[in-house]
């Protein structure tokens, strides 16, 4: 179904998911390549979103919400861990920019720090936030108000600073759920660009409705539908010559 | 870099849970024993005589509440007379017309009266009812307890009227309905549930009040029908009764106080079950 | 033609009726200070803060009253607040639904039970309590005082605190809840360091509306605080507040200047609650502000 990746960061093992009763994963088998893009894209409630919140264990905040199988991160199962820890190595990016409201900006970046009691001394604290900006590409436009609250950043602005308070904490994997939904088109191709950009650091895994994005942003594609997994590649080979006719319906906009 | 070891984190975190666990149900043990010896003090001297007779002087075992119960109907009753339409309609002014200060003006004025202490609007009610008759009477009592109702209501039919969608309203208008009647036929009943549970919650509040009544309705140890004559009402017998020096009277305080909690709750579980099935809806 | 003019009627007969709120309160605030006239000449603005309280020589001040309702009202708003804080996490973070259902009904029967069962109840369980623990501290047993006051106090806000409180909880966005959960919190963390921030103007308002309805409450305090006209000087004394003193003496006050005293503690008690709502109010306006709606 798919060629070996190099070096694999994250391997799902008959992922299922569910809320309730409801199976929404049907036994996912993937495995993401270090250092690379990979998107998942799918039409809507084709599970994208359930996958993506499992590899931070976010799912299970869900009421309800439940997972089997396992999730191997550089070879450790995440499901058998405290999700605390998975968190702390697996950074998120959400749908809508959400920068805390009560912190300013400079605190914003730092929240990874503050919200799991870590105390930094002033200096590098000021490194961190300088470097995990400068990484966002934010730093030149919020350098002069950083004690000032996040809130009258513009909307792109806020997702960059997310990403930044995202990238603070040094994740080993960065995964960013529909990022650019909420953002306008000069705003989503900053983003865009962003992530081209931070993949020699981080690897990056992003869930977009959007195929074209896919095709701008990764370099491998997992293509979702109905809970599982159609089809997995280089993102070239999946869109010039996909295997399943599913995976060609959907690229050629016949459904989603 | 200083980092808490996440042992120590799940444990305070278990920790803040416990004590959250605790902070919710520390409150309820009050609640509880308020009505447990609600029922058990008062259920064992509540009778068919205890509510069907009048009280008996003080020294003298036995004796009811019958004119206390009769008392504070009727002064709900009547307070609910005065306060329903007035506030009913007032609310109506608010969400319907757009005048341009005094709407605002009678808003701050109604929830400055609903923040107001019961006990300054009992002062209220005995100036301008109580004063002009020369003596306590059940109409004091219940303009006393309709000042009270009337901000309740008042900001309750607003509230829900202005949630009924633009939509009905103009339905009706392109009906060539005149205006007064798409209010009170089409807008009102829309949101009939929502007034209704408003006057209800209201109603049940001042059944409980005692403060307002103690010097317009004063009490009266007989029955009595008559607007400009004192009246007695439940929240009245059981404030005497447990601050007097008589086991008796406490006792019957116990059983008064039983029969009244029974009155409130079954108000305020009507409007609340009302207000469940409108939510629902 | 004849529908216009209904119309129009409909329209004055509400007008009226919202005019007739407008003129209660007004009326209500002008009728005070009138009946309060005597007392005001008589006494001046020292009216305040002279402690004496003597109906037989006709020398009136309020200093005991104002001091008693300050004090039983914080106390009772500091012993409050754990607890309202505590609940409203509890019921919009941490029960599952149907518990919290259950909780929130029983939390709101608290604020349905009247004034005078609570006087009731504490006269006959609280204070024989309180006295108790007055002995075990060798404090002079008294029972009744400004500490049982504050402590049905406290149980009578908790309600009113609790359901704003909850209110401004649940709205604080799930996003900014995620967000603080992807980054690896604890949930005692997301609490401390997001939702409790996010909803601190919210819990202002909650606790100042709580602190409004100390202020007023007349019944259950006349009932268990001793009724004392003089100047607390321990919790645990005997005392007066404003509203209780007026429950007690008004149908007494045989003189016009004893009576028009007792209105002006009145018009005093209507103006601190006054303030005290509007302060409520404008922190919940300032709320709505930063929300932006």
């Amino acid at each position: 179904m798919k060629e070996a990746p190099m070096e694999e960061i994250l391997k799902t093992q008959d992922l299922k998911a569910y809320f309730e009763e409801l199976e929404i994963l049907k036994g996912i088998n993937l495995s993401i390549p270090k250092n690379r893009v990979t998107a998942i894209m799918g039409p809507s409630g084709c599970g994208k979103t359930t996958l993506l919140r499992c590899f931070n264990r976010m799912h299970e905040e869900t009421p309800g919400a439940h997972t089997k199988g396992k999730i191997f991160l550089e070879g450790k199962d995440i499901l058998s861990m405290n999700p605390i820890l998975v968190r702390k190595m697996v950074g998120m990016v959400f749908q809508k920019p959400n920068p805390f409201p009560t912190m300013s900006i400079y605190e914003n970046v730092l929240a990874g720090y503050r919200l799991n009691g870590i105390k930094l001394r002033k200096e590098e604290a000021q490194g961190i936030v300088e470097e995990s900006l400068k990484k966002a590409v934010l730093w030149d436009e919020v350098k002069d108000f950083l004690h000032r609250r996040g809130t009258f950043l513009s909307g792109g602005q806020q997702q960059r600073l997310c990403i930044a308070r995202a990238l603070a904490v040094n994740p080993k994997l960065l995964l960013m759920d529909e990022p650019t939904s909420a953002l306008d088109p000069k705003a989503t191709r900053r983003v865009e660009e962003l992530v081209t950009e931070l993949k020699e650091a981080v690897t990056i895994v992003i869930v977009t409705h959007n195929t074209s994005q896919a095709g701008r942003v990764a370099d491998y594609t997992a293509f979702l539908y109905l809970g599982e997994l159609i089809e997995f590649g280089p993102t070239e080979e999946l869109f010039t010559a996909p295997k399943d006719p599913r995976t060609e319906e959907y690229l050629t906009g016949k459904f989603g | 870099m200083k980092e808490q070891g996440i042992a120590l984190r799940l444990w305070k975190d278990r920790v803040a849970s416990l004590v959250i666990f605790a902070l919710a149900l520390i409150p309820l043990i009050p609640l509880f024993l308020i009505l447990f010896q609600l029922f058990s003090k008062g259920a064992s001297s509540l009778s068919l005589h205890f509510l069907t007779s009048l009280p008996r002087p003080p020294g003298e075992a036995g004796g009811g509440v019958v004119n206390a119960i009769l008392g504070s109907i009727l002064l709900v009753a009547m307070a609910s007379i005065l306060a329903v339409p007035t506030g009913v309609l007032a609310g109506i002014y608010l969400s319907e017309f757009y005048d341009r200060l005094l709407p605002n003006m009678v808003r701050t004025a109604a929830d400055l009266l609903q923040g107001t202490p019961s006990i300054v609007i009992g002062i209220m009610a005995c100036a301008w009812v109580v004063r002009p008759l020369h003596h306590f009477s059940a109409l004091a009592g219940s303009a006393a307890l309709a000042i009270i109702m009337l901000p309740v209501i008042v900001r309750t039919t607003e509230e829900v009227l202005v949630l009924v969608p633009k939509e009905i309203r103009e339905g009706a208008l392109a009906l060539g309905v005149p205006r007064w009647r798409m209010i009170l036929q089409v807008v009102l009943p829309t949101g009939l549930v929502g007034v209704a549970t408003g006057i209800l919650l209201s109603m049940a509040r001042v059944a409980g009040e005692t403060a307002p009544l103690l010097f317009t309705a004063f009490g009266n140890p007989f029955l009595s029908w008559k607007p400009t004559e004192p009246i007695d009402a439940l929240p009245l017998v059981i404030f005497n009764y447990a601050t007097s020096p008589y086991a008796d009277w406490w006792r019957q305080a116990w059983a008064a106080s039983l029969v009244l909690i029974l009155l409130v709750l079954f108000l305020n579980t009507t409007a609340r079950l009302a207000a469940r099935k409108m939510g629902g809806r | 033609m004849e529908s216009a003019k209904t119309d129009k009627i409909f329209e004055i007969l509400t007008r009226s009726l919202g005019s007739l709120v407008l003129a209660t309160a007004m009326g209500g605030f002008i009728t005070l200070t009138i009946l309060s006239w005597p007392s005001i000449k008589a006494f001046g603005p020292s009216f305040l803060w002279s402690t004496r309280w003597d109906p037989v020589q006709g020398q009136f001040g309020a200093l005991p009253f104002i001091v008693g309702t300050l004090a039983t009202s914080f106390l009772a708003l500091f012993i409050s607040t754990p607890f309202s804080l505590g609940t409203s996490l509890f019921l919009a973070e941490y029960s599952p639904p149907k518990i919290g259902n259950a909780v929130a009904f029983l939390v709101e029967l608290l604020a349905a039970i009247p004034s005078v069962i609570y006087g009731l109840w504490g006269i006959f369980f609280l204070v024989p309590l309180v006295r108790k623990m007055e002995m075990a501290f060798n404090l002079p047993p008294y029972g009744v005082g400004g500490f049982t006051a504050s402590l049905i106090l406290a149980i009578m806000i908790l309600p009113y605190a609790t359901s704003v409180i909850r209110e401004v909880i649940s709205l604080v966005p799930q996003e900014l809840r995620e967000g603080a959960y992807a980054l690896g919190a604890t949930r005692w963390e997301v609490m401390r360091y997001v939702v409790l921030p996010y909803a601190r103007s919210g819990i202002l308002a909650g606790t100042v509306l709580a602190l409004g309805r100390a202020l007023g409450e007349t019944m259950a305090i006349t009932m268990v605080i001793g009724n004392r006209n003089e100047l607390l000087r321990s919790i645990f004394e005997p005392t007066n507040t404003m509203a209780s003193v007026i429950a007690n003496e008004f149908t007494e006050a045989t003189s016009s200047v004893y009576l028009s005293s007792l209105v002006e503690i009145g018009l005093v008690l209507f103006v601190i609650t006054l303030v005290v709502n509007i302060l409520a109010r404008m922190v919940t306006e300032r709320l709505k502000m930063e929300k932006g709606e």
